[in-house]
């Protein structure tokens, strides 16, 4: 085994992963190493593709700001609580029966303090009724409040063609019914949509096992099992992998579904710093070498839970380290591809083709339907006796209801389309159009002087807000100018670093990326959101991307 | 300078080294305690290379008895083919027949129409259909309850409901029989779980009155200890009802709020087919949290959660499976809502199921070797062996075999699953069979006496 100095993973060059001071001279691309992995096989196989990520951080007097504005936002809240728990203010949220008055308290008043006094204010940004197919631009119901936000009515208009920045539809296969859905529409009408039982009872159709065999092939790995919710997949199959005596290395920002799958399973879990391959490393030695707490004896298994793509950040997995790191200490690697399967990558495998590298060194392969599919449901993927045990073990498999026909014929549908079984070359033609724009997208932005986090090639693209009251102003604003985008508070953010998250999609044209992007200018001249404080490049024709060839 | 002179020699001898101690104390490092013998760096690397950890999974073998499925080809509606022969169906849980019902094809066709299938979003960001909200509000109307929510996911409905109510230091009093979701709820919420015994109501009076007990010997704690009792409409596991009126006693007695699990009562029980509450004549607000799925008798895929909005509103935001999964696809909720539909239109059709329930529960006592477990207004009940061998693999195998006899002769059954090692209070093993509004009565009366043969061939 190679000795640690010029071991698996090259830690001289590893890219940093904390936030940039703002005396970077670069100018909007950050790059900031190059990575290197050695295969342990003998085989050289060098990745030398740069990561860039940036993750800048605000001016002083903005944070200071933004919790000025949360300080601001407490004093009233108490003030108001005060007003209503004496009367003199109409309290108009829901309350607990006369016979029950007293049953010992449902809810703590402190929990809500944050919903019932700051939440509430903002809360027609959020749950924003639409009555179309959620494409590139969909209708959004107006609805209106009479008393401040506590409840809503519609006024009957519907605000059409709205521009949607917001849903995950990466490569722009959830629209209307069109003939290439007609698929869709004969299982329906055979299959019906309901199932009724369970995998292992009656539940286990035809169409699930011609799912699970092209999901197989598409990953290009030996077997998948599906499962009917994505947030079940995590939340249902970690406890079956990993139980007491196994540890969990989970990132620190891992979506709620693995965080309950990770509780659930019993095992011990330790976090590490977001995308840090330093302290993940310094984890697994640790777990490693000095084995379970107190006991000293050694752990059963070692799981690393970590994402493709986080939704909040934008970042992308640093996938090369962390196989280098995995095969180092013999730990096993769990990978929860929802934003990245579909949608990075050449021919939209994820990231595991993003970074080049062989799906057989990830132990678990996990993705979700709904995003780039335009369906519902999750799947599993790996070797054949992962999946094999699963088929058995799985919380899901026996208790769980399979997945409806129609939406599993979606599936298949959007997979043959991507993969390109239906004849066409559109599939592959959308994938690169959704990186075109991602890349067009992303780097407008950073012209114009906004802070935006994550990886280069990311469609997910988080735009730093900070202060509460510019999240309610500018998803507003932008409503009015027809343009639907999704804001971000706490708690799925840190308290400080509200955020306004664009999610790119194959189905928007460069007209309507202008459009927006127009209109975010005005907005970010507006209410004064273009805190960034790199400078702009001397030489704007070299990234002008439309006047030469790029090699993907 | 005359103390210091007056005092005896070793005095000054003593406290001067005293001194000189104390300095050297002073400056001298700490000393860290060495917890850990220090390993030298190539031991580290030892310790590295031998580490082998398990297999991610242990093999199975191919035989197990799980692995491999029945594949039914096409619909699972009421005739069905199961690997390959054509059954009729005893074993989907399509309770008013309605999962090959040309109304509810065409609601969600109409639905696939306009909306396409996946919503690409969670219900906060542009997840919100109006056709989600219109089922919301049927849902409740229906049920006769202020507000009610979706989930898209039968599984997740009552495993996120519990844990957004229930915290740690709260405390749960669950039926020994709940379903796993049920389980899988409390283990999430981290409350403290008391089990009591299946449907018995002094067992649970014990419980309560223990736990007021404690109560009174720390009063400051028991006013911020939240109390609930979960228990299921029909359950699922052993075919038997709830004594509700006695759980809404005991509710305002010990101060217990009451959730209700009726993923299977819902659809079934009552004149309109609205759950238990209705079968036991109980006004619904009695009952704090009302949860089902929309599986078995709504033919569709989802789950939903009713009750008062000052209960249910607090969902929206804790939910785990409500704030953080995309939601429900509207090709589903439309079929839901035509489903609800035909309900409501003719409620004749939870008689019809009653009598039909009664009649194969008559006809099936009296096999030889085989018990009916649940009552006979339940539509998914139990067959158990009367004695057990002794082993739980030789019980499921005997029961395999009678399964497979009656395949063969074109009754389509299952057994029913566990996880065995995952489970709190296993349940014995068991033939499930499930009666539905569309099997007619030749074919209630040939499945009972194919089972009969069978058990007879098989058992003796």
């Amino acid at each position: 085994m190679a000795n640690p100095g010029g071991g698996a993973v090259c830690n001289g060059n590893l890219h940093n992963h904390e936030k940039q001071s703002d005396g970077s001279p670069s100018g909007n691309c950050a790059k900031n190493g190059i990575v290197r992995e050695a295969q342990q096989n003998g085989k050289p196989h060098f990745y030398d593709k740069p990561i860039a990520e940036s993750f800048e951080e605000a001016p002083l007097h903005v944070m200071v700001f933004t919790y000025l504005g949360y300080g601001l936002g407490t004093l009233f809240g108490y003030l108001r609580d005060f007003l209503r728990s004496w009367g003199i203010e109409k309290c108009n949220a829901a309350v607990e029966r006369e016979e029950q008055k007293d049953f010992v308290p449902l809810y703590q008043n402190f929990e809500n303090f944050y919903t019932r006094n700051l939440y509430i204010r903002i809360r027609d940004n959020w749950n924003r009724p639409i009555c179309s197919a959620p494409g590139s631009r969909f209708d959004v119901m107006e609805r209106v409040s009479d008393d401040y936000n506590w409840t809503f009515r519609f006024t009957g208009r519907i605000i059409k063609d709205v521009i949607n920045m917001g849903s995950y539809n990466f490569l722009g296969l959830a629209a209307s019914y069109d003939e290439s859905m007609r698929t869709v529409k004969d299982v329906l009408e055979e299959y019906g949509l309901g199932v009724a039982s369970t995998r292992h009872e009656m539940g286990t159709l035809d169409k699930h096992e011609e799912l699970e065999n092209l999901v197989a092939k598409f990953l290009n790995v030996e077997a998948a099992m599906v499962f009917g919710m994505g947030f079940a997949t995590n939340s249902m199959n970690i406890p079956a992998l990993v139980g007491k005596g196994c540890l969990i290395l989970s990132d620190e920002l891992n979506h709620a579904s693995l965080v309950l799958g990770a509780r659930l399973s019993g095992a011990t879990i330790r976090i590490f710093k977001h995308n840090n391959m330093q302290s993940l490393e310094k984890l697994l030695r640790d777990a490693v070498i000095y084995g379970q707490p107190r006991v000293r004896r050694a752990w059963k298994k070692i799981l690393i839970l970590v994402e493709g793509i986080y939704s909040m950040e934008g970042s992308i997995l640093h996938l090369p380290q962390i196989v280098a790191l995995k095969k180092k200490y013999k730990a096993y690697l769990y990978i929860d591809e929802a934003h990245s399967i579909g949608s990075v990558g050449p021919t939209g495998r994820g990231v595991v083709e993003f970074f080049g590298l062989d799906p057989r060194d990830v132990d678990v392969l996990m993705g979700t339907f709904t995003k780039s599919f335009g369906a519902a449901g999750g799947y599993i993927a790996g070797r054949k006796e992962l999946v094999d045990y699963l088929r058995v073990h799985s919380h899901s498999a026996v208790y769980a209801t399979s997945m409806s026909p129609p939406v599993a014929e979606q599936i298949i549908r959007s997979m043959k389309f991507i993969m390109g079984l239906d004849g066409t070359t559109e599939g592959l033609q959308r994938v690169r159009q959704l990186a075109k724009n991602t890349r067009y997208f992303r780097q407008r932005l950073n012209e114009m002087g906004f802070i935006i986090y994550g990886n280069e090639e990311s469609p997910v693209i988080p735009l730093l807000l900070y202060m509460p009251a510019k999240v309610a102003a500018f998803a507003r604003h932008l409503l009015n100018r027809k343009i639907g985008v999704v804001v971000v508070g706490f708690p799925a953010t840190p308290l400080a670093e509200a955020r306004a998250r664009f999610c790119i999609s194959a189905a928007h044209t460069r007209e309507m990326l202008d459009t927006v992007l127009e209109n975010l200018d005005e907005m970010g001249d507006l209410l004064q959101l273009k805190y960034s404080r790199h400078r702009k490049s001397a030489r704007p024709e070299l990234y002008d991307e439309t006047s030469f060839e790029l090699d993907d | 300078m005359r103390p210091v002179q007056a005092a005896p020699a070793y005095h000054l001898i003593l406290e001067g080294i005293l001194i000189l101690w104390i300095i050297r104390l002073l400056f001298s490092k700490t000393y860290k305690l060495q917890e850990r013998s220090d390993l030298t760096v190539k031991e580290k690397e030892e310790l590295i290379e031998e580490w082998q950890p398990e297999p991610l999974v242990p093999p199975i073998s191919k035989d197990h008895p799980a692995l491999n499925y029945n594949i039914v080809s096409g619909p699972p509606s009421h005739n069905i083919v199961v690997n390959g022969k054509k059954c009729v169906n005893f074993a989907s849980f399509n309770f008013l027949g309605l999962l090959d019902n040309p109304r509810v094809k065409a609601a969600a066709l109409a639905s696939l129409k306009k909306y396409g299938v996946g919503t690409c979003g969670p219900r906060g960001f542009y997840g919100t259909f109006d056709v989600h909200l219109d089922l919301e509000d049927r849902l409740a109307k229906f049920m006769k309850t202020e507000e009610a929510i979706i989930y898209s996911y039968g599984f997740a409905t009552i495993a996120s409901a519990i844990p957004a109510y229930s915290k740690r230091g709260d405390i749960v009093f669950v039926d020994r029989a709940a379903c796993f979701a049920i389980q899988k709820g409390l283990q999430a919420s981290r409350s403290d779980i008391k089990l009591f015994k299946h449907n018995d109501m002094t067992d649970l009076e014990r419980l309560l009155k223990e736990q007021e007990m404690e109560d009174q010997k720390n009063p400051r704690k028991a006013r911020v200890t939240r109390r609930f009792i979960v228990a299921e409409g029909l359950y699922m596991n052993t075919g038997t009802i709830c004594p509700l009126p006695e759980l809404v006693k005991l509710k305002y007695k010990y101060k217990a709020r009451i959730f209700l699990e009726e993923s299977l009562s819902f659809g079934v029980l009552g004149e309109h087919g609205r759950g238990v509450t209705e079968h036991f004549g109980i006004s619904i607000d009695d009952i704090d949290l009302i949860s089902a799925n929309m599986e078995n008798s709504l033919a569709s895929i989802g789950g939903f959660c009713c009750g008062r909005s000052f209960v249910i509103d607090h969902q929206r935001l804790s939910g785990q499976g409500y704030c953080f999964s995309a939601s429900l696809p509207p090709l589903l909720a439309a079929a839901a809502m035509e489903a609800l539909n035909i309900m409501e239109e003719n409620p004749g059709i939870f008689s019809v199921l009653k009598e039909k329930c009664k009649r194969i529960h008559k006809a099936l006592q009296g096999i030889s070797g085989l018990k009916v477990v649940g009552e006979s207004l339940s539509p998914a009940f139990h067959l158990q062996l009367k004695d057990s061998t002794g082993s739980r693999e030789k019980d499921v195998k005997l029961l395999q075999e009678i399964v497979n006899h009656c395949m063969d002769r074109s009754i389509a059954l299952t057994q029913a699953r566990y996880l065995e090692k995952e489970e709190k209070c296993l349940p014995p093993p068991s033939i499930r069979v499930v009666v539905t509004v569309e099997q007619t009565d030749e074919e209630l009366e040939r499945a009972a006496h194919t089972i009969k043969e069978v058990a007879q061939a098989v058992l003796l």
